[in-house]
């Protein structure tokens, strides 16, 4: 498991450097640059905007310089925003927006599998048919519809919860938490209801059954192991996905996460922010996926005997 | 399994009760919640750019003047009062006696000697030094041509006294010293964090920050929101009425429009293009058209050779229905825009007109060689991506193609590259606008002078020229609005910028916000606002 482990993490290293190196080249190819303004800056201005970030070196000399300073761990300077380093501004927003996600996910898990599980149980019933409805309704529907139709009916209608903001009002975190959850809540739903069913007509399980177990042993001590190993593997991504799709909750809602930066950043043309987040995205990525791999392999002793 | 479903929406709803509206209690405590757009890129007069940054810094730091919450001529901020000399080039001003720093140092002459110092060096990078071009040797210092700052027209006389020597006459000067560029800095605090070209210093956070303004820095959590507290050391603070503002930075107009309905702002930045003629014919009490010096406009590339021509030019824009766009299409309170400089700018009444007559239209394109519209080539439309502007550009599409009998294509773009193709002048049309600086129609008329980076068009003309010239150098306003208004007529009939309508600001307001007067900048200085149950 350790050697896996390791082995992992060293291809992890050479998959970063290709993704900063075809970032870093990919945003100086697209138009316009970080200090385009409706109000043109002058160019003796511009001129020394440029000297001040190094954007007047040539730009394999400032691809040098980044990937000096970003194996000491330096992101370097926000364009957008002066005064402000990109790791001050990574670390500023990634709190919340791991909280958000650690509240979606537990909300998507909770009611993903409890839906799931429960479909799986009661097959061909209305108790399997009204939730995978639900799932597939949840799938289909986009975060930037579902965000404003809670907000109109919790927030403008009932007026039971403040409509936005992030740990400023009771209650704020309510319906971000759930909006995002949502679509990955229906994933899990089906996810889970396949697993489950396959599990449950395993030979283990049909031998538990004529032991006499009772169908809630059967299914919480002996299925659920086995039936929930496709959530499982899908966690991993869908936390980084969580993470890094947050952005359209975090408009919605107004809520200051990472998700927001990011994808200003790519609008301002910002790009040791651009550079910086998308390094950090990608690390956690293939830290989640490491992680999820990890589980199965421990929850799975039959794909541990493989690798 | 209906006992989970059944516990898990009891949780939700229990975790819920019917919130005291926050209104409520800023009410009690002063607090004004305001809705501010993007978030502001910095708090450093000297580098800030943008309207977000300008509501915030207005409460933070004060400059020798103060726009007129009600319009018309500045009133004092730091300075109490001041003298000019007969030939209009020698201002003397005089400080508050009290004027303090927020950190409780005085407040003294030197300290604006040197906060203009610092916008005029180079290497700040700042992008407004030429807000101060108008003090003599200002522009050659800037550009490096001088090198000795005592050189520059401004020098304390003493503790508490300014004396601004200019270049020219400028009667609209007291006007442009309300605009954040122009604004003290904290010399020794700036020097604690970096140099005096840092612009990178860690000054503006909270807790380093220092300035002059009625309200002080309390906190400035990115995406969030920011909060400015009174500030007992500002020289007027009997003044001020508000204990606290709060600043939210929301990008979303739906995302405001629904924190506004549920009670969690009392005034916000815009209102959603779709909701305004809605709240107009609902009467929504709280929904505000003011008046703002801004002209929404069309840009021409006169290098092309098919605009080069007035005639097209001409012909463009009087194929364009300005009342039909304004009535049916924007729909909020705009008004056709018939000259580049608002109407009633400081006074100023542009004696120009722009007909809408699409018989004339034709004609004019024939004269120019294009008869019913033949062999005209394709025109594109450039415009950055926004329903507002694309639903205008396929107003005035149809209205050239159907008045000129041309073929008008429509190209949007990101933002960016939408800045990028303009400088670079990779354009025929392109979509644009300007909000006035200061109040006075040279804030719009300067930037189509021919060598002003923001005239883009390619366009000259040497009587407009003289015309400008002549009008920077006369302390006489009277004869200074006759030239330009001669130099308006020439900038219509030559028609390099094609004008749409003029803006109009939109937004909603809480009915217990008092003292919040419209005015042309939509500059509203705290120290007059207060809030009062209605």
């Amino acid at each position: 498991m350790l050697s896996i482990f390791f082995r992992r993490l060293l291809i992890a290293v050479p998959v970063i450097i290709i993704v900063t190196t075809i970032t870093f080249f990919l945003i100086r190819l697209a138009p316009g640059g970080p200090f385009d303004a409706d109000k043109v800056v002058p160019p003796e201005v511009l001129k020394n905007l440029n000297a001040t970030y190094n954007l007047d070196a040539p730009v394999l000399v400032q691809y040098k310089d980044y990937m000096i300073n970003l194996a000491q761990g330096d992101f370097g300077p926000s364009f957008r925003y002066p005064g402000r380093s990109v790791t001050e501004m990574i670390f500023t927003g990634l709190p919340t927006t791991f909280e958000l996600a650690f509240y979606a996910i537990l909300i998507a898990i909770f009611i993903g599998i409890l839906s799931g599980v429960t479909a799986a149980v009661k097959r061909n019933t209305s108790l399997d048919y009204i939730p995978m409805t639900i799932a597939m309704i949840g799938i289909c529907m986009p975060t930037f519809l579902l965000g404003p139709i809670l907000v109109l009916i919790f927030g403008i209608y009932l007026e039971v919860l403040p409509v936005s903001g992030w740990g400023s009002l009771p209650g704020d975190k309510i319906l971000p938490s759930i909006t995002l959850g949502a679509a990955y809540a229906a994933y899990i739903a089906r996810l889970s209801r396949g697993g489950m069913l396959e599990t449950l007509n395993q030979d283990y399980i049909r031998t538990a059954r004529a032991k006499g177990l009772s169908e809630f042993r059967v299914v919480f001590n002996h299925a659920l192991r086995g039936g929930l190993i496709p959530v499982v593997s899908f966690l991993g991504p869908a936390m980084a996905g969580l993470i890094g799709g947050s952005f359209v909750v975090e408009t919605i809602f107004q809520i200051p996460g990472l998700g927001r930066f990011y994808v200003e950043a790519a609008f301002n043309r910002d790009y040791t922010m651009i550079l910086g987040t998308t390094i950090f995205f990608s690390v956690l990525i293939i830290l989640f996926n490491l992680l999820s791999d990890l589980m199965v392999l421990l929850m799975n002793p039959q794909a541990r005997d493989n690798t | 399994m209906k006992k989970y479903y059944i516990c898990f929406l009891c949780i939700t709803v229990l975790s819920c009760s019917q919130q005291e509206p926050l209104l409520d209690t800023a009410l009690d405590n002063q607090i004004l919640h305001w809705g501010n757009g993007s978030e502001p890129q910095s708090l450093d007069p000297h580098i800030a750019t943008g309207v977000p940054e300008h509501h915030v810094l207005i409460a933070l730091c004060e400059g020798l003047t103060i726009t007129n919450p009600k319009g018309g001529d500045n009133l004092p901020g730091v300075a109490q009062a001041w003298d000019i000399s007969d030939d209009g080039l020698i201002y003397t001003f005089f400080l508050q006696p009290n004027a303090k720093w927020s950190n409780g140092d005085d407040l003294v002459a030197e300290d604006f000697v040197w906060s203009w110092k610092r916008i005029l060096t180079a290497s700040l990078g700042s992008q407004y030094p030429d807000m101060l071009y108008y003090l003599k040797n200002a522009e050659e210092y800037h550009a490096g041509k001088i090198q000795d700052f005592s050189e520059v027209g401004v020098e304390a006389i003493d503790a508490k006294t300014l004396k601004v020597t200019l270049r020219a006459p400028t009667p609209f000067f007291t006007k442009l010293l309300s605009h954040y560029s122009t604004w003290p800095v904290h010399k020794k605090t700036i020097l604690n964090f970096g140099e005096i070209d840092n612009r990178n210093g860690e000054w503006t956070r909270p807790g380093n920050f220092v300035c002059n303004g009625p309200m002080k820095l309390k906190s400035w959590e990115l995406n969030k929101k920011i909060i400015v507290d009174k500030n007992p050391m500002y020289w007027d603070y009997k003044q001020v009425q508000l204990n606290e503002i709060h600043y939210y930075p929301i990008v979303n107009e739906s995302t405001e429009d629904r924190m506004f309905r549920a009670g969690q702002l009392h005034v916000t930045n815009v209102v959603p293009l779709e909701k305004c003629p809605v709240y107009l014919e609902q009467n929504n009490p709280n929904l505000r058209v003011d008046p703002y010096m801004g002209t929404y406009f069309y840009r021409t590339n006169t290098t092309i050779d098919s605009l080069n021509n007035k005639k097209v030019r001409k012909a463009l824009a009087y194929a364009i229905d300005r009342k039909m766009i304004v009535d049916n299409v924007s729909k909020c309170g705009q008004q056709p825009a018939y000259s580049f400089t608002p109407p009633g700018s400081a006074g100023y009444e542009p004696n120009t007109e722009i007909p809408y007559d699409p018989e004339l239209a034709k004609q004019l394109l024939a004269e120019a060689g294009y008869e019913n519209g033949v062999n005209f080539p394709v025109l594109e439309i450039l415009f950055n991506t926004q329903e507002g502007h694309r639903k205008i550009a396929l107003a005035i599409q149809q209205m050239w193609q159907e008045n000129l009998n041309i073929n008008v294509e429509l190209v949007n773009q990101d933002w960016k590259v939408y800045l990028s193709r303009e400088r670079i002048g990779d354009f025929q049309i392109s979509r644009a606008g300007w909000i006035g600086d200061y109040v006075d129609p040279n804030t719009f008329l300067d930037t189509l002078r021919a060598n002003r980076g923001n005239n883009k068009t390619g366009w000259t003309n040497d009587t407009y020229e003289t015309l400008m010239q002549k009008a920077n150098s006369t302390n006489d306003n009277a004869l200074r609005y006759d030239l330009l208004g001669q130099a308006e007529k020439i900038l219509i009939d030559e028609m390099p910028i094609i004008p749409i309508y003029t803006y109009v600001r939109q937004y909603q307001i809480s009915s217990d916000v008092k003292g919040w007067h419209p005015n042309f900048l939509d500059h509203h200085h705290p120290k007059f606002v207060y809030l009062e149950r209605d």
